[in-house]
């Protein structure tokens, strides 16, 4: 393929940011997301800059009200460390404002709360486009 | 006092948990009013709100309903942590869906859990509750609105 990425190359690596457990082992368990390996989880926003850090995700799914740090600081510091890293924001807070918010500070897509295993699977293709 | 469509929106943010994330849909009993307070379920996700109107609003459920919950969520722990996760979600969905309907005019509060049988919740001064049954499968649960 014509302009490959390294997300081309190798596995993409992904990176879970949720406060719920729920919530990140239904991501995890996800099993539609070809080529997508899994590099860690995190529940708040400040674990999630230091496996940031350590493992550099190319994707990142994103919840926002976390205790320590939320996703909206969390996502502003990552875009500054790695640019190019796709955020998707998985979010209950549906407002637009909040969707805004999110984009301004470099988040990429934004999946609301609850979701089905469908609708995450095309939030994550998307992304990827 | 409390409108139809606000109360629509409460019910369909805890409707909608339900129909997306167990792809089931629950069905709504008749809401009713109470002047004290309802009996709590084992668990309970809670919103305070603020602005335009001040109170609270909380799902309360039994954890047999939750479990089942959590099976159709291909969930395969069920324990207490488990539990008090899930009914945190249910009021983050509601939160949600109030924040997105009614904007700025409310300002709603990060969910709270509690659970075991604690004592019923008061409602806040000046606020009555309006009880909404909540419906799934063979258990019932129930949606507390206490705004002024």
């Amino acid at each position: 393929m014509n302009g490959a990425t390294p997300m081309n190359k190798r596995p993409i690596k992904l990176l879970i940011v949720d406060d719920s457990n729920i919530v990140r082992r239904r991501i995890e368990r996800s099993q539609q997301f070809g080529g997508l390996e899994l590099v860690g989880a995190a529940g708040n926003g400040v674990d999630a800059l230091e496996l940031f850090g350590k493992t550099d995700p190319d994707v990142v799914t994103m919840d926002l009200t976390m205790p320590r740090m939320d996703g909206i600081e969390c996502i502003g510091r990552m875009v500054a460390l790695k640019p190019e890293v796709r955020i998707l924001v998985i979010s209950a807070l549906a407002d637009k404002a909040t969707a805004v918010e999110a984009m301004e500070r470099g988040a990429n897509g934004f999946l609301n709360k609850p979701f089905t295993d469908r609708q995450l699977n095309d939030a994550i293709t998307d992304l990827m486009r | 006092m409390l409108y139809e469509h606000e109360l629509k929106t409460f019910v369909e943010g805890t409707t909608t948990f339900f129909e997306v994330a167990a792809q089931q849909p629950a069905s709504i009993g008749s809401p009713y009013l109470l002047e004290g307070a309802p009996q709590l379920h084992e668990y309970t996700g809670l919103i305070n709100v603020s602005g335009k109107r001040a109170g609270i609003v909380y799902f309360t459920a039994p954890k047999a309903m939750l479990a089942v919950l959590l099976m159709k969520m291909q969930e395969s722990d069920f324990g207490h942590e488990t539990m008090r996760d899930l009914v945190g979600e249910v009021a983050n969905t509601i939160s949600g869906n109030a924040r997105r309907d009614f904007g700025g005019d409310f300002v709603i509060s990060v969910p709270s859990v509690l659970s075991g049988e604690s004592a019923a919740i008061a409602p806040p001064p000046g606020t009555r509750s309006f009880i909404i049954p909540i419906n799934w499968r063979s258990h019932a649960a129930k949606l507390v609105v206490s705004l002024s």
